[in-house]
């Protein structure tokens, strides 16, 4: 057996990978059975994200060319595209998508990650994710502002100096506004936690999107605190909103 | 077995061979050996722009043609498709034939396949840069091409297990490394790009996405490095592998241990614990596998290691074997939970792979040409063997060093998360390691090009005339500093 065609063939090329496959792939496969994968659909009918109708107040001309009305489909349509653009421009090549149990990831980016989050159709192929030269984005959603994404995306190094970030300027169109694509990226990362009891999670920061008016006094001092948004922050995101 | 040389002397007649032809179709291997090397080039260069962004000076900053993060997609993909891939079909074109003596399938068929490969890959890379990649490493192939991929690999297996399956008798231990990556190479790349994509989601997808991952390089790149090595290696130091039981322990230990690997890729996920322990476990075998061949060709080259410092195709594979054992001693260690805490996600990862798929099976590949390359053109030697030299040296050098910058780099990362420095702080330590990573980069596509314009002026000024048989090789002006020609 050890040195026939046979042998080789069918014991070490097919029986020893049909094997490694059913112990591997299939048991985790069986496991996660009984654990329906979410459509598109039934991620709309989550509920639409504040994000996404703050799109549509912001920029009322450009989401009514792109996506007419904020309802569960032009929601839906925009998560979509926007994870294809996270997946064909490789942006998990660069951010992971789980938190681990394990070296204070829980304290830097938020609650660890569990398996019924991965159950829907945005995860496929699963962006679990290798390499984090930027930070981790499944506990992202709602950290900060669009403004904040608008900027960034349009040049990381404006809010974030040391950023190595690519520019992604065909995001927007010719007067800077951000077009379907910029929309649709930005609905997509405002999704990612938002199916938690802990969303957003701010690393305790506090809010950074829906802080109450300041009065006249308080201004002041957001102000004075304004200078110091550049210094560094532990989730890699440099200053508030 | 391994005395039927390689060399360009005529083979024993094999009666069953009817008389259309020659046994092995060189220009078809001289063919695919140049797409390799225009494929290293072009996924190199991809490298190099890429590792640039790291430094804030991409030249192409908001391109969207140039978007770095497609052309990662092209290093990655190239490498592995169009460098390795292109390669090994070649080398396989020379060591089928031979070992059985026996013409592959067809040899229109494989011309088609040398055609409808580049079709694929060009393909690929103009899919990857207008951004249809698909979400999975070395799976990103858009998915209107995988359907075409799977029939070309399927087609492959076909061209070469049927000359080895004419064969009777004993089979050599090249012959089950190739029988056996004919038989994966198409599963896995069915695995990896129809399951994940169309069938399964979640965390189940992830467990076969690190399956996919592992086993290309462990299921098709690794049995055909590996079986290249057990014909290359006796045929040039003229002397038989050290020991039979070893090879067999080697084979089947591979065979074994290595599809149960894939999970070690995500440790700490949501993915059964169970199945992650199960895969630590498999991957710490697959290291005393790999002892054991490693062992195996040491004891081959025992007596003759003169041939280290004089036969530069020598020096490529025992410097490619001793990055293999470095990169798997590292990998059992870095596989177990402990390490992943801190390498996860870092940079040591990166330098990992760069040191597995390029210091191993890209110095196995380079040392391969080196050694074909003349005879595949009909050249009496290399045009400047003195240039070989300087690109094994460049070569090696700037793979070893990288691969210590990016593994140091990978620790200090991983320190600098678990201990919550502020995460740019983070990348600002990183940016000196990622100069000395472009540097080094630089330095091995110097060394790769040096090659190049060897190969070019060997093309242009040492061909013989067809009709006259190799002339023996003498010292000449070229020959400075007495480096022996290649082609001994």
């Amino acid at each position: 057996m050890f040195e026939s065609k046979a042998g080789v063939l069918l014991v070490g090329g097919l029986g020893f990978f049909v094997l490694a496959f059913v112990v591997m792939a299939l048991i985790p496969m069986t496991i996660y059975y009984g654990e329906p994968e979410k459509t598109i659909d039934d991620l709309a009918q989550d509920g639409i994200l504040h994000e996404f109708t703050q799109l549509a107040e912001r920029f009322p001309e450009q989401f009514g060319k792109h996506y007419g009305e904020v309802n569960y489909k032009s929601y839906g349509e925009a998560l979509e595209l926007g994870h294809k653009l996270y997946v064909g421009e490789g942006c998990w090549h660069c951010h992971s998508q789980y938190i681990r149990p394990v070296s204070n990831e829980d304290r830097r980016w938020g609650p660890r990650s569990y398996a019924w989050e991965y159950q829907n159709v945005l995860q496929r192929p699963v962006l679990f994710g290798t390499r984090r030269v930027g930070p981790d984005l499944i506990r992202e959603g709602a950290r900060k502002s669009n403004d904040w994404h608008i900027a960034h995306f349009y040049k990381p190094t404006s809010v974030v100096p040391v950023s190595v970030m690519p520019e992604y300027k065909w995001f927007f169109d010719e007067e800077g506004y951000p077009n379907k694509k910029g929309m649709a990226m930005i609905t997509y990362i405002q999704w990612l936690g938002s199916w938690r009891q802990e969303y957003p999670y701010w690393n305790g920061e506090g809010p950074t999107t829906q802080e109450p008016t300041p009065t006249p006094d308080e201004t002041t001092v957001a102000r004075t605190n304004d200078s110091v948004d550049h210094e560094s922050t532990i989730d890699g995101h440099g200053g508030a909103g | 077995m391994t005395n039927s040389d390689a060399g360009a002397a005529a083979l024993p007649k094999n009666p069953a061979l009817s008389d259309t032809g020659p046994l092995v179709d060189e220009k078809l291997v001289l063919w695919y050996f140049l797409a390799s090397l225009a494929y290293v080039f072009i996924a190199m260069m991809a490298g190099f722009l890429f590792s640039l962004q790291f430094l804030q000076t991409y030249p192409f900053e908001g391109s969207e043609f140039w978007s770095p993060g497609r052309w990662r997609f092209v290093h990655t993909q190239g490498v592995a498709y169009g460098f390795i891939a292109n390669a090994f079909l070649g080398a396989l074109h020379w060591a089928v034939p031979r070992l059985t003596m026996h013409r592959v399938l067809s040899t229109k068929l494989s011309w088609f396949i040398f055609f409808a490969w580049q079709a694929i890959l060009l393909a690929t890379v103009a899919g990857v840069l207008s951004g249809q990649a698909q979400a999975l490493e070395w799976g990103e192939t858009p998915v209107w091409i995988d359907p075409v991929a799977q029939l070309g690999l399927i087609l492959v297996a076909f061209n070469f297990l049927t000359p080895i399956f004419k064969t009777k008798g004993p089979m050599y231990v090249t012959l089950w490394y190739f029988i056996a990556a004919f038989i994966w190479t198409p599963l896995v790349y069915a695995m990896g790009n129809f399951l994940p994509e169309y069938v399964i989601g979640g965390s189940a997808a992830g467990a076969i996405g690190g399956l996919f991952i592992h086993d290309l390089v462990g299921l098709f790149v690794t049995p055909l490095g590996w079986g290249l090595m057990y014909y290359f290696v006796p045929i040039i130091l003229k002397k038989p592998i050290w020991s039979h039981g070893l090879s067999l322990v080697g084979f089947w230990g591979l065979a074994f241990f290595y599809p149960l690997n894939g999970i070690h890729h995500f440790l700490y996920s949501p993915i059964p614990m169970f199945l992650q322990y199960g895969a630590v476990i498999a991957t710490i075998a697959v290291e005393l596998v790999v002892t054991t061949v490693i062992i195996n060709f040491f004891g081959t080259i025992i007596g003759r290691g003169d041939t280290l410092r004089t036969v530069l195709p020598i020096r490529w594979f025992y410097v490619g074997m001793i990055f293999y054992f470095t990169t798997c001693l590292q990998c059992a260690f870095q596989v177990t939970l402990t390490f992943q805490k801190i390498i996860h996600f870092t940079d040591w990862v990166v330098g990992h792979a760069h040191l597995v798929m390029f210091g191993v099976f890209g110095f196995w590949i380079l040392g391969i040409l080196t050694h074909l390359l003349p005879r595949v053109m009909k050249a009496s030697g290399w045009y400047r063997p003195r240039w070989n030299e300087w690109h094994f040296w460049l070569t090696g050098i700037g793979m070893l060093v990288m691969f210590f910058d990016l593994m140091i780099a990978g620790l200090i990362q991983g320190f600098a998360w678990r201990d919550l420095a502020p995460w740019e702080d983070t990348i600002t330590s990183s940016v000196p390691f990622w100069q000395l990573r472009t540097i080094t980069g630089t330095m091995i596509i110097i060394g790769q090009m040096l090659f190049m314009a060897n190969v070019v002026l060997t093309w242009k000024y040492m061909r013989v005339p067809y009709e006259h048989p190799a002339p023996t090789p003498t010292p000449t002006p070229q020959d400075e500093g007495g480096a022996a020609p290649a082609v001994a």
